[in-house]
């Protein structure tokens, strides 16, 4: 635990950052074509702006979801907090230990065997040896790929490289903890242990931010919502079901909202969308179940009965043997 | 610092371990090349300068081993250290950690390779009936001057290597220029003395000179090589500390 004694306040403090990406200066364009355009006064450089004014403050225990199109500035906004990019405006302050999860399966040696990658990587994630040492055992156990320790890494199928790239990650212990993309990876069995396993080190209390793409997984996670749309803040709020209604339709509409005011039409759109194809899907349905009836053999009749079960149980409640009968 | 280097100790272990396999993987021979290779450069060198330039003077083996031995240390460890950063760019620009270090691993496995070198080379000086003495000693200090100075060098290279990729290539040009500036196989006592000192201003030569002075001459240098080498040393370690003082946040965007 901090130093501060109450109840943690602002574990991450994020104000006003923006990030800048230059393209067009020398390294992208070569030494000899720098000098040329430097001569003939031709030299421009052009900015980028991954992100775009964000401030957000997250206060211990807080689950921040970070949600916004491909390059919309997530994952350098998360590289911004996690230090490892210093912002080009603005400020970041945390408090504690943090655990960023980035892009998991890049920075392993393809020559090295499991075991000696394991390690390398239990190094790079700032882990002693008497720790890996102890946990090496688990780990391997944990990625399921007890068969394959003295395999290179190049021989591994690109699934059990992400698992064992998730298995390492997970010991952390961190205050902070930073998921990009990481509650997806495996088949379907071991994305569930590995969902578990997240939630299981979510529920002991860090402060955790998430870039995910499952809508399902960020309402069902998170407290606070962060939506940025091409590097620009589209909002900040803790109404994580209204924001995230508001995100389905923006992600059938394409257009993102410039105000609360537009977030909140969004959502009531979504909710309205939503109910005109359960009417829909609802009005299908009662149509089918006349057809059903008028055919009059057993198996349409027990499809009819399906429907019914599922959308008006009450109706079947009671003598239903009785009317199917007649 | 202590502290510091202490925490990061483990990764500092990984990493040289991992630059050790990568650089011999493959190899039927592995390690033994870190031998093999110096002694047959020497045995190529030797045999040139002797048949066909018609070199003899006294101790020609240990002059010729003496450049070969400090030049190649030199030349692996600044070469290598010139990728320190490039290569590992998918790894620091995902995780946070020291970036020097990928730079000192990739110096430790270039200085344990000069080490079995220099074991041949004193093996070489008792066939070529050098007489060792306590002066030998000496040689602890350009060796670290060595260690300090290819520091230093490796970070103003390694850092140069992530904003023009065209370092490679000039270095290259530049290190055979400094390879024939450096009097491995031929003898500068036959220039005028304001050329010699003008020697003096290549640190590899510098450091050769060293060397030489020790093992051949079997005297102590004068206090001037002494603070030369230091000089050198410590120069090129402040200026390679500084760029990676100041460009340490910009790496991450040119890799």
């Amino acid at each position: 635990m901090s130093d501060g004694g109450d109840a943690m306040k602002n574990v991450i403090e994020v104000n006003g950052v923006s990030i800048r990406y230059i393209t067009g200066d020398f390294k992208n364009i070569g030494l000899k074509e720098y000098v040329i355009r430097r001569l003939t006064g031709r030299y421009h450089v052009k900015e980028f702006w991954a992100d775009k004014d964000i401030t957000f403050s997250l206060d211990s225990g807080d689950m921040l979801s970070i949600i916004g199109s491909n390059g919309a500035g997530k994952s350098t906004l998360l590289k911004a907090v996690s230090g490892i990019m210093i912002p080009t405006e603005g400020s970041v302050t945390t408090n504690g230990k943090i655990a960023a999860l980035l892009e998991l399966t890049s920075g392993f040696d393809a020559d090295l065997t499991v075991r000696e990658n394991t390690y390398l990587r239990g190094a790079m994630l700032g882990y002693t040896r008497e720790f890996m040492d102890e946990k090496y055992e688990d780990i391997i156990a944990f990625a399921e790929l007890g068969e394959f320790q003295d395999h290179t890494f190049k021989q591994l199928s690109s699934g059990m490289k992400s698992r064992l790239a998730f298995s390492i990650a997970c010991l952390v212990n961190p205050d902070i903890l930073i998921l990009d993309e990481v509650l997806s990876v495996g088949d379907g069995a071991f994305r569930k242990k590995s969902g578990n396993k997240m939630k299981e080190i979510l529920a002991s209390g860090v402060t955790g931010i998430l870039v995910s793409h499952s809508i399902e997984q960020i309402r069902e996670l998170s407290n606070k919502i962060l939506w940025l749309d091409h590097g620009r803040q589209v909002t900040f709020t803790e109404d994580v079901q209204t924001c995230c209604d508001a995100y389905e339709e923006f992600m059938n509409t394409k257009k993102a909202p410039k105000s609360d005011e537009q977030i909140r039409e969004m959502a009531e759109a979504f909710q309205r969308r939503k109910l005109e194809q359960k009417g829909k899907k609802h009005q299908q349905q009662v149509k089918q179940v006349e057809a059903y009836i008028r055919e009059g053999n057993q198996p349409a009749v027990d499809a009819a009965l399906a429907i019914l079960r599922e959308n008006r149980p009450d109706l079947l409640a009671e003598n239903v043997t009785g009317n199917t009968k007649g | 610092m202590f502290e510091r280097l202490k925490k990061n100790q483990f990764l500092f272990e990984e990493l040289v371990k991992r630059d050790f396999k990568q650089k011999y993987k493959g190899t039927v021979l592995g390690m033994a090349w870190s031998v093999l290779a110096p002694l047959l450069n020497l045995l190529v060198m030797r045999l040139v300068f002797t048949q066909f330039f018609g070199r003899d003077m006294e101790h020609y083996t240990t002059y010729l081993f003496c450049g070969t031995l400090v030049w190649s240390y030199y030349r692996e460890s600044t070469r290598g250290g010139m990728n320190a950063l490039v290569s590992n760019a998918n790894v620091f620009t995902k995780i946070k950690l020291p970036k020097y270090l990928f730079l000192l691993s990739k110096n430790v496995s270039a200085l344990i390779n000069f080490c079995l070198t220099l074991l041949v080379f004193f093996f070489f000086c008792i066939l070529d009936h050098v007489t060792f003495t306590l002066k030998f000693l000496c040689l602890l200090y350009p060796i670290v001057c060595l260690v300090v100075m290819n520091i230093g060098i490796g970070l103003i290279l390694s850092a140069l290597y992530v904003f023009f990729r065209d370092t490679s290539y000039l270095y290259d040009i530049f290190l055979t220029l400094l390879n024939y500036l450096s009097a491995i196989f031929y003898q500068v006592d036959r220039y005028p003395a304001h050329i010699r000192r003008l020697f003096l201003m290549n640190p590899v030569y510098c450091n050769i000179k060293y060397f030489r002075i020790v093992v051949i001459d079997g005297s102590v240098p004068s206090l001037n090589y002494h603070l030369l080498c230091a000089g050198y040393a410590i120069l090129l370690l402040m200026i390679g500390a500084w760029m990676y003082k100041k460009f340490n946040h910009k790496f991450l965007y040119y890799v």
